[in-house]
């Protein structure tokens, strides 16, 4: 057996982005000539959960059990030091020390930041009443899951796709839920105008109702919430607020620190920080430009995170073309790219209503620029492809809103 | 068990036995079944049928009937129509005499519908201005026969066919024309593989399948390859002198030019090599027969051209004999008792004529006519522009559709619409003519009419009524019957049966006769009710009952004063009108195998609405290059009277230079798809006929900015409205519409809603390609397909045959309807391609499939396999040219 470097790594951040570079790390290590002591250190006191399982939770399908992936013995069968429920609150990247909330010190060679990102408040006032709530956590989930068994009106602001899965997890709990958004149509963010419309129908059919083109000015109560003020002066009853409306990239121990940031942890191709000794992964970082806040970029920024720091070649990481489902139980939609299309695109629709199937294709220069696909997306990963991969489509250009199937050349 | 009724076809002029089992009958449900078969006893078919035949059973409907008379568009009792009919030709005659007036009839009258017909106008009206559409397609042949013989005699019959060892085809593509007589000549070929078969066409046609040689002359010189035939025989020393001095007279009249196979290929534009073999084979061969039909006849020469090829039998002597003879067939299935009657304005009756004085005073004598003609009537065309002149003010259309079959079309449409009278009997509702009319009469039609027809060999033989006649229709002989007794002339018309009006018809035939006359049916006389409900198919002359005449001529004696055959001196002439820079191509009309004339009959039947289902026009690879026209587009053809669109078919069976269309398409089954509108209204000067063969046409690509295709299923009551291109044709639970415009259409959707109504109330499932101009929808109810439509920006659109399927079943299943608007199913499954057995639904790709992959080598083999070709056999041609094309590699 060769000498392998015996190095410290200390993660700060639990979430998904993190485990899933870790899980890479130990995947890859046996490949570079380095070999890590991993320490762990998240703020909530678990394994690490799949946080984008919480809404099948809420809506009561599954228990937290099921969307544990990394559980305490985890890290111990795997030689990983977790802290969990402490933070770290300081960083000396000169002495590469980081200290912890609880004072105890820890040294490291690499350090990944996996800080993630927090809910944005909308700064009304009556946010710090009891029984507004945003939506990030299994303790979220859990205090929204204990409301709806003694209260009767869940108020989601925010109909993007955290919003509405809140809001059908909280119908699903029994409670009258509104939506209010500031916008024309629901996840307009995810959905063109005819897509959103039939959500929108099917999740009224579920008697969830909607507030649209509403700004929130106020929570009023006495103890607890009571209602939500619009700024018309419109109210409705709510014993149950939830803020769903963004995340922010959480940059406050990086900012301290002196790494450069600016909407998030400034990396580059290889998730590198200003710091080499740093590196950053997931919803806390910028990368080109932008943050990304859904999980599939964080799985592409993974491994390629995981690489580097391991020291083993890599392609880089130039960014994730965004793509959007939305975990509703009935409800099948896939979002991607450009999918409103402008003056230079061209759009395949296909649109069967009495099925609630819609499909459009959004189309530039015979590429694939955006999707959205409602009712039927069992296509969604052949045309994830295509669009990912840019492949011209002329040749395909008629049938392909059929699906992978009627493709000849595809389907073998 | 059903009791089996024994009739003829109703279309072409072979004259086929059928039989018919009427099965069930529903008129609330729209269910009429009937069990078509080949009578096996008929001795014109001896149990075959053809596609068209054997698809009989699909066109007896209740829709589309006309069942209630109707005076300016408002339903009335017979009384009042027939009054209205009466006192609307009694008036023109009061005021214009009877040549103001005329009968325009038919080749599907039955023979006892004619003779009342005929008598009525020149007995009683006292007008020979009776004229049919036999003129469009057998008078040259009928000038040709009598200017020969001194009557109007085909010599042959349907064994000499069989029995010739050189058959001739000139004129014809009986493959698709009459199949029946096309399948006995094959099988005479097999089984005596020494005959010959010889085709003089300009097209390749299917007819070609089991040719020997074909000579693809250049249009129009017909009667210059006979006149040189006669030439060569000459030349060669071949003539049959004894016959030529003993039963034939004038032949020193005939001008036998100087000769040269060289001169006379390069006039007819064929191999000198090629040419010299068919003469030289004519000349050993004794038992020879030329069979012709329209391409001789449709000719500003026909007559001459008929006349040629009689010469050529004259001057060898080779008629009244076994397997021998010029044969001219009939393209209607009574074309013949039509003549026999005398239904031509140039014919009085029972083969006789106005010219001869004695003839038209016997007649007189024998009707105890009160205004007998003295001359010969107006000839179609004549007829017509008479109207526009006019001089006839009054015209009863029977049983025929000329506003689609006569030439310069659009204008005969002007010019019936100006006309002051127009009354029309017919079986169906809506046709081009009928929307002319001023009084519609419902007449019966196969299935219900009783009486008599003759076919191409003189055959007489028995249409039985199979059913009751279906609301007020009545019978033709009925109906011009009733008019007669208004017009005061009650006696002479008081016929209780047909079979009155048959041993009337077979009494003028006798009257004084005594073997003067060919046409004789002596025998027939006395036949009883009885014994004409029982009459067995019979070829005339029938001296003695139950005596029939198999060939005529036997003893070399003809109908001529001098009882010589005569030779005509035939001078070629080339068509009227030639083409020249802007109109450079030459048309000729036609056929198609699954369709029979104007498509009132054929166009019910989805058997026969699926081997072609739209106007097409075929032209050469060249000329397609030549002028950038692609395979499928749409061509707008242009002549000097008119102008049709059709879908461009290249093929190398084409003569470069000409384009074929065909000629059954019109305003009930396709936009602009009337062939005659393009016809010059050319006749020849002897027999009337016009020149449908030969028309100065330019063809240019009409350039729709969008294609597409409807299907419609019949249930949802709906049509399409339309204004752009559109065809229709019936797909059995469906109307399938192929559809193009040139107007950019926006919203495709909105513009569906306005044109077939009712779709904004379906559940419907749409496709849309913004900036490439597709447009898809499939509209369903309770799962069950109700219509799609399918739009392109070119011709290539998915194939119809996976939706048609759809629109067959009762339900869809859930992948089905993921699939509708792709217009296929996903993975593998098998398409059979466009339909080339019509009787075993057996599609192209099956049969290549299977030649392919079980190594079929031969039709038989085919129809073993997936019985494709083994009812009507009418799509062996296709199957051979499949197996060829599969043999040498092509698809």
């Amino acid at each position: 057996m060769s000498y392998k470097e015996k190095q410290k790594l200390l993660v700060v951040g639990n979430g998904m982005a993190a485990m899933r570079t870790i899980e890479h790390i130990l995947s890859y290590q046996e490949a570079a000539s380095t070999n890590f002591d991993i320490t762990v250190v998240g703020a909530e006191p678990h394994g690490n959960y799949n946080r984008i399982m919480l809404s099948p939770v809420l809506a009561g399908e599954k228990h937290f059990s099921d969307i544990m992936l990394h559980t305490h013995e985890w890290y111990q069968n795997n030689n990983i030091t977790l802290l969990a429920g402490k933070r770290v609150e300081q960083l000396d990247r000169a002495e590469k020390i980081a200290t912890l909330d609880d004072g105890l010190v820890l040294h490291y060679d690499k350090l990944l930041l996996a800080t993630g990102s927090d809910p944005f408040i909308i700064p009304v006032t009556g946010k710090e009443l009891p029984g507004v709530l945003s939506y990030r956590t299994i303790e979220d989930v859990e205090e929204m899951q204990s409301i709806a068994k003694q209260h009767k009106h869940a108020v989601v602001i925010g109909a993007g796709v955290l919003g509405l899965e809140a809001a059908f997890g909280l119908q699903q709990q029994g409670m009258q839920v509104s939506v209010v958004h500031n916008a024309a149509t629901i996840m307009n963010r995810q959905l063109d105008e005819k897509a959103a419309c039939m959500l929108q129908q099917h999740l009224e059919g579920l008697g969830i109702t909607f507030h649209l083109e509403k700004n929130s000015a106020a929570c009023e109560g006495v103890e607890r919430v009571e209602k939500l003020v619009f700024s018309d002066g419109e109210a409705i009853a709510a014993d149950l607020v939830v803020m769903a409306v963004g995340v922010r990239a959480n940059t406050l121990l990086a900012e301290k620190s002196g790494l450069a940031c600016e909407r998030g942890i400034v990396v580059d191709d290889y998730l590198c920080t200003d710091d080499d000794n740093v590196y950053a992964v997931g919803e806390c970082v910028q990368h080109r430009g932008a943050t990304y806040g859904l999980v599939a970029p964080l799985f592409e920024q993974a491994v390629v995170c995981a690489k580097n720091i391991l020291g083993l070649s890599t392609e880089p990481y130039l960014g994730s073309q965004l793509y959007t489902s939305l975990k509703v139980t009935g409800v099948n939609l896939y979002s991607a790219g450009d999918f409103n299309g402008d003056e230079s695109s061209e759009s395949i629709i296909y649109d069967d209503p009495a099925n609630q199937v819609y499909k459009k294709i959004v189309i530039n220069n015979n590429r694939i620029i955006g999707l959205n696909l409602y009712g039927d997306i069992s296509d969604a990963v052949w045309y994830q492809d295509l669009y990912q991969q840019k492949k011209d489509i002329s040749g395909m250009r008629e049938d392909m809103i059929f699906g992978k199937a009627f493709i000849a050349d595809e389907a073998a | 068990m059903t009791s089996v009724v024994k009739t003829t076809c109703p279309y072409c002029g072979v004259g086929c036995g059928v039989d018919v089992a009427p099965l069930d009958e529903n008129k609330t449900k729209n269910i009429i079944n009937i069990a078509v078969e080949g009578d096996k006893s008929h001795p014109a078919n001896l149990g075959r049928l053809c596609s068209k035949g054997s698809a009989l059973g699909e066109t007896i409907r209740y829709d589309g009937r006309l069942l209630q008379a109707k005076v300016k568009g408002e339903v009335v009792e017979w009384d009042k129509a027939l009054d209205a009919v009466a006192d609307g030709f009694e008036n023109v005659i009061a005021e214009h005499g009877p040549d103001a007036v005329a009968f325009y009839v038919s080749g599907q009258l039955l023979t006892e519908d004619y003779y009342v017909a005929n008598k009525l106008m020149k007995g009683f009206i006292g007008s020979a201005n009776i004229d049919t559409n036999s003129r469009l397609c057998m008078s040259s042949a009928v000038a040709g026969y009598k200017r020969a013989f001194g009557s109007d005699t085909v010599p042959c019959n349907y064994e000499d066919i069989e029995t010739c060892d050189l058959f001739i085809i000139t004129g014809s593509n009986m493959a698709w024309t009459h199949p029946v007589l096309f399948q006995r000549l094959r099988q005479a070929k097999l089984d005596r593989p020494h005959m010959k078969v010889v085709v003089i066409d300009p097209r390749r046609t299917a007819s070609c399948d089991i040719a020997d040689l074909h000579l693809p002359l250049a249009s129009g010189t017909d009667a210059y390859l006979f006149t040189g035939l006669l030439a060569y025989l000459k030349g060669n020393g071949a003539l049959n002198q004894d016959f030529i001095d003993q039963c034939t007279e004038n032949f020193s009249d005939v001008d036998i030019a100087d000769f040269s196979i060289a001169a006379l290929a390069n006039d007819c534009a064929l191999d000198a090599d090629d040419l010299e073999l068919f003469f030289s084979w004519f000349l050993q061969i004794e038992r020879s027969i030329t069979f012709y039909c329209m391409g001789i006849n449709q000719s500003s020469s026909g007559s001459d051209k008929a006349n040629a090829i009689i010469n050529t039998y004259l001057a060898t002597g080779r008629i009244g004999k076994p397997g021998m003879g010029p044969f001219s067939i009939t393209g209607q299935p009574n074309a013949m008792g039509g003549r026999e009657v005398g239904g031509l304005a140039n014919q009085l009756a029972a083969h006789m004529d106005f010219a001869n004085v004695e003839q038209r005073s016997d007649v007189e004598t024998f009707w105890s006519a009160k205004n007998m003609a003295i001359a010969d009537g107006l000839k179609a065309i004549d007829l017509f522009e008479a109207i526009d002149a006019g001089k006839v003010k009054a015209i009863w259309i029977m049983a025929t559709n000329p506003i689609v079959s006569l030439p310069d079309a659009d204008r005969m449409r002007q010019i019936l619409k100006k006309c002051e009278l127009v009354v029309v009997s017919e079986c169906m509702e809506n046709t081009d003519t009928t929307a002319c009319a001023d009084i519609l009469l419902p007449a019966t039609t196969w299935g219900e009419k009783d009486g008599t027809v003759t076919n191409s060999e003189r055959r007489i033989s028995r249409q039985r009524a199979f059913r009751a006649a279906p609301g007020e229709a009545r019978n033709d002989w009925w109906i011009i019957s009733e008019v007669a007794k208004r017009l005061g002339y009650n006696d002479e018309f008081n016929y209780t049966c047909s079979a009155d009006i048959f041993r009337e018809h077979a009494a003028l035939s006798a009257y004084k006769n005594n073997g003067k006359r060919d046409f004789d049916l002596s025998g027939m006389v006395d036949i009883s009710n009885a014994e004409y409900d029982a009459l067995q198919p019979i070829q005339w002359p029938v001296k003695k009952a139950g005596q029939g005449t198999a060939r005529m001529f036997t003893d070399g004696k003809f109908f001529t004063p001098s009882s010589k055959a005569r030779f005509i001196n035939v001078s070629p002439r080339k068509p009227k009108n030639k083409v020249n820079d802007e109109y450079p191509f030459i048309l000729n009309t036609g056929r198609v195998r699954d369709h029979w004339h104007t498509m009132t009959r054929t166009g019910l039947a989805p058997r026969l609405s699926k081997h072609i289902i739209e106007p097409f026009a075929e032209i050469h690879p060249y000329d397609a290059e030549k002028f950038s026209l692609k395979q499928g587009q749409l061509l707008e053809i242009n002549s000097h009277w008119g102008s049709m669109l059709a879908r461009a078919s290249i093929t190398a069976e084409q003569q470069k230079g000409n384009v074929f269309v065909p000629m059954h398409w019109n305003d009930q089954f396709s936009y602009r798809g009337r062939a005659d509108a393009l016809v010059n209204p050319v006749v020849d000067p002897v027999s009337g006929q016009p020149e449908y063969k030969h028309t100065p046409v330019s063809i240019k690509a009409w350039q729709p900015s969008w294609y597409g295709f409807v299907l419609l299923r019949h249930e949802a009551g709906i049509g399409l409205t339309h204004d752009s291109y559109w065809s229709k044709a019936n797909g059995g639970q469906f109307i399938r519409y192929e559809i193009a415009g040139t107007d950019a259409v926006d919203d495709w959707k909105k513009w569906l809603n306005d044109r077939i109504s009712g779709t904004d109330k379906m559940d419907g499932l749409f496709y849309n390609d913004t900036k490439k101009s597709y447009y898809r929808a499939a509209y369903v109810q309770n799962n069950k397909l109700m219509a799609c439509v399918f739009i392109a920006p070119s011709i290539d659109l998915p194939s119809r045959n996976w939706l048609a399927g759809l629109l067959a079943k009762d339900s869809i299943t859930v992948k089905e309807r993921k699939s509708l608007l792709a217009g296929r199913d996903s993975g593998n499954n098998f398409d059979p391609g466009e339909t080339i057995c019509s009787c075993f639904a057996v599609g192209e790709n099956t049969i290549r499939h299977a030649i392919k992959t079980k190594g079929l080598t031969t039709p038989k083999d085919i129809g073993k396999c997936l019985k494709a070709g083994t009812n009507c056999g009418s799509c062996i041609p296709e199957l051979q040219k499949l197996i060829a094309q599969e043999k040498a590699g092509l698809t």
